[in-house]
């Protein structure tokens, strides 16, 4: 792992009218490095995401890229940065084919015509460096795809105009067993490829199995940042999201909502 | 990679992109055809056989009026109109909006034609008549794009306004009349039977240009017996019209023959292949499809919806204000009633039946042409029949407005029953 965040947020505050979701919000994200964001509904994932992809631009606090101060005020300075968002929607038009959904708003023209035929070529290399096997033709539409290869294109979207910060919102929440098995590979391949990948999820064992480092989000805060060892384990997990600290990992004075 | 040699990855067994590099033969390209077919993917077959079915069945109830050349080429005339009127309404039925008021599109900027022919030259009349015609499509997109009508309600209220505009321009009750004899031409109007010919060759050249080059850049997934049998069905096609329509349709007693392709036939050729391109080769035509199929998503890429919306709309008039030419051109004046009653929803039902859906991103634009003949064939052969007696009915007339309406009202309410049944179908899998 590398020493040098790639994307370090800390001190991030954020509130919608009267609400305060974020206090003080620290997060660290590494390249080649999987850090999974967990903590249960409202304890401000969401909001946290949404504010480094430009969404809900922060009220206080630094984000750092690549080592110098940024401000992220739309999603349009997010992904100029690099930074791109898999939501769980998955945001695919089901009436295009993969192609034409990977290249949707960027489309590569020759004379003023779509160069369909570099696309496809640019479509092949992208899913193959993703080792993405389980597509029978770039041409497919994508309403003919199941969820895994829908989420694998999405994914494959973000790679494609090389981002060096990918955030999956629960990428495995609507997949069966194999295909689950299928994203989590295929996030372990995101990060072999130096990018650095955020995972939101509510599966601890997908996320002891696929990430490096955990941060845990309680009541908009900032739980804990820790390494994931053979130590951590599912209960350890639970116990960070639901009181937010587990012995003496965690929020140590008590936290009035 | 290692573990990307392990046969059974996800459960899956075809490797990378096994039918990207495949060769497909023809008789994978037909089978391939039959499956998408069973999983509700019609395209524009329904409409084919519909074509099929009611030429057989005019044919024989009635060939001796029915099958002539006079009624072939009467018949392509009496389509022209509705098929461009719904081209344009198909570039709001790909956005998953609808234009209920473009047949009145059609008519105010036929009106607009027909009353500046009075006074002015030709080029400012046609200039003016487009202009109010993008004008109208224009308002119609602002008030759907950005003040955020639907625009099934927005196009009912142009239905009222429109006819009002139309109404004050030729009075009530008047007609006016069009004496340019280019404007009479455009649909009237025949070419030479070599300019025919010229014009069916050209056609045919670049039909097997765009065929080739699309069968070249497949990667093997159209086989060549494929494209070659589109080829030489579109050749033995057009030689068989060609030759039909050059041969002399008068009748006997008539002063001058008449013969050569019907001057409206290459130019809906023409608006086929331009929108075509539009739609399939550009971005805008690439950006059409995606708001059409998930707004958000298209969105997100981004791509500006409203303006999109609001641009679609505009094309609708501009294609409505050619249609509408194309009705007046045919009669050779314009009234009250040019692009109202039943145009409007034959326009709509032309473009569903040939299989443009109406729950938008799917569709082409031959889909407007085939299912305009469709609804063209069924007046045209209905009125051929006209007066019946039937066994245990009595006389029946087929020839009246109340069984055509029925008819085409059938028909439409067909074409959208397979596709609400095949999108369901396709929802399912």
């Amino acid at each position: 792992m590398s020493q040098t965040p790639l994307l370090e947020v800390s001190k991030v505050n954020k509130r919608f009218g009267p609400v305060h979701v974020l206090h003080d919000v620290d997060l660290k994200m590494y390249p080649g490095t999987v850090t999974a964001l967990i903590g249960d509904n409202g304890a401000g994932k969401s909001t946290l995401v949404k504010s480094i992809a430009g969404i809900h631009p922060i009220d206080s606090g630094t984000i750092t890229f690549d080592g110098e101060a940024v401000t992220i005020d739309n999603p349009k300075d997010a992904s100029a940065l690099g930074i791109e968002v898999v939501y769980q929607d998955l945001a695919l038009c089901e009436n295009l084919d993969i192609v034409q959904n990977l290249f949707l708003g960027r489309e590569l023209t020759e004379r003023g015509l779509l160069d369909e035929k570099t696309m496809e070529q640019r479509t092949r290399e992208t899913l193959a460096s993703l080792s993405v096997r389980t597509i029978k033709s770039v041409r497919q539409r994508v309403s003919s795809l199941s969820g895994g290869q829908r989420q694998t294109v999405a994914i494959a979207k973000a790679v494609l105009w090389d981002s060096k910060v990918v955030i999956l919102d629960e990428p495995t929440a609507a997949l069966g067993v194999a295909q689950t098995e299928q994203v989590n590979k295929l996030v372990r391949r995101l990060a072999e490829k130096g990018i650095a990948v955020g995972l939101i999820s509510h599966n601890m064992n997908d996320v002891i199995a696929v990430s490096d480092r955990v941060a845990v989000m309680y009541l908009g805060r900032m739980a804990a940042d820790i390494e994931v060892t053979e130590t951590t384990s599912n209960e350890q997990l639970v116990e960070l999201i639901t009181s937010g600290r587990s012995g003496d990992v965690g929020i140590q004075e008590e936290v009035n909502q | 990679m290692n573990e990307n040699a392990t046969p059974n990855d996800a459960g899956f067994a075809l490797t990378d992109f096994a039918l990207d590099g495949a060769k497909v033969d023809f008789k994978t390209a037909i089978s391939d055809r039959v499956s998408e077919l069973r999983a509700g993917d019609l395209g524009s077959l329904p409409a084919i056989l519909a074509i099929a079915v009611l030429v057989t069945i005019f044919g024989l109830v009635n060939p001796s009026s029915f099958l002539t050349l006079l009624n072939f080429a009467n018949f392509l005339e009496q389509a022209s109109g509705v098929i461009v009127i719904a081209m344009a309404v198909s570039f709001t039925l790909l956005l998953g909006e609808i234009d209920l008021a473009a047949g009145f599109t059609a008519g105010v900027s036929a009106a607009v034609l027909a009353t500046r022919l009075q006074e002015w030259p030709l080029v400012p009349s046609v200039l003016l008549a487009a202009t109010v015609a993008v004008i109208l499509g224009t308002f119609t997109g602002y008030m759907v794009a950005k003040v955020g009508i639907p625009s099934f309600v927005v196009t009912l209220a142009n239905v009222l306004l429109f006819q009002g505009i139309l109404l004050l321009l030729v009075r009530d009750g008047g007609s006016v009349r069009i004496s340019d004899p280019l404007v009479k031409g455009l649909v009237g109007g025949t070419l030479s039977p070599i300019l025919s010919w010229l014009v069916s060759l050209v056609g045919l050249a670049l039909y097997a240009y765009v065929m080739i080059r699309k069968q070249r850049n497949s990667h093997g997934a159209i086989p060549r017996s494929v494209a070659a049998i589109k080829v030489g069905a579109a050749a033995v096609a057009l030689i068989v019209v060609t030759t039909m329509l050059n041969t002399n349709r008068a009748f006997g007693r008539a002063p001058e023959p008449i013969q050569g392709l019907p001057t409206v036939v290459p130019i809906i050729a023409i608006i086929l292949f331009l929108l075509n391109v539009l739609l399939t080769r550009t971005k805008y035509g690439r950006h059409l499809y995606a708001v059409g199929g998930n707004p958000e998503a298209a969105r997100r890429a981004g791509i500006n919806v409203a303006s999109l919306r609001l641009s679609a709309f505009a094309i609708c008039g501009l294609l409505a204000g050619i249609g509408g030419a194309f009705l007046a051109s045919r009669v050779n004046s314009v009234d009250p009633n040019t692009g109202a009653n039943d145009t409007l929803l034959l326009a709509v039902g032309a473009a569903v039946i040939g299989g443009t859906s109406l729950f938008g991103g799917q569709g082409r634009m031959l889909n407007a042409v085939l299912g305009g003949f469709v609804l063209a064939l069924i007046p045209n052969g209905l009125t051929l029949i006209g007066k019946q007696v039937l066994p245990l009915w009595g006389e029946i007339d087929f020839g009246s407005s109340g069984i055509k309406f029925i008819c085409a009202g059938a028909a439409l309410l067909i074409a959208s029953s397979v596709d609400a049944l095949s999108r369901s179908q396709g929802q399912v899998r």
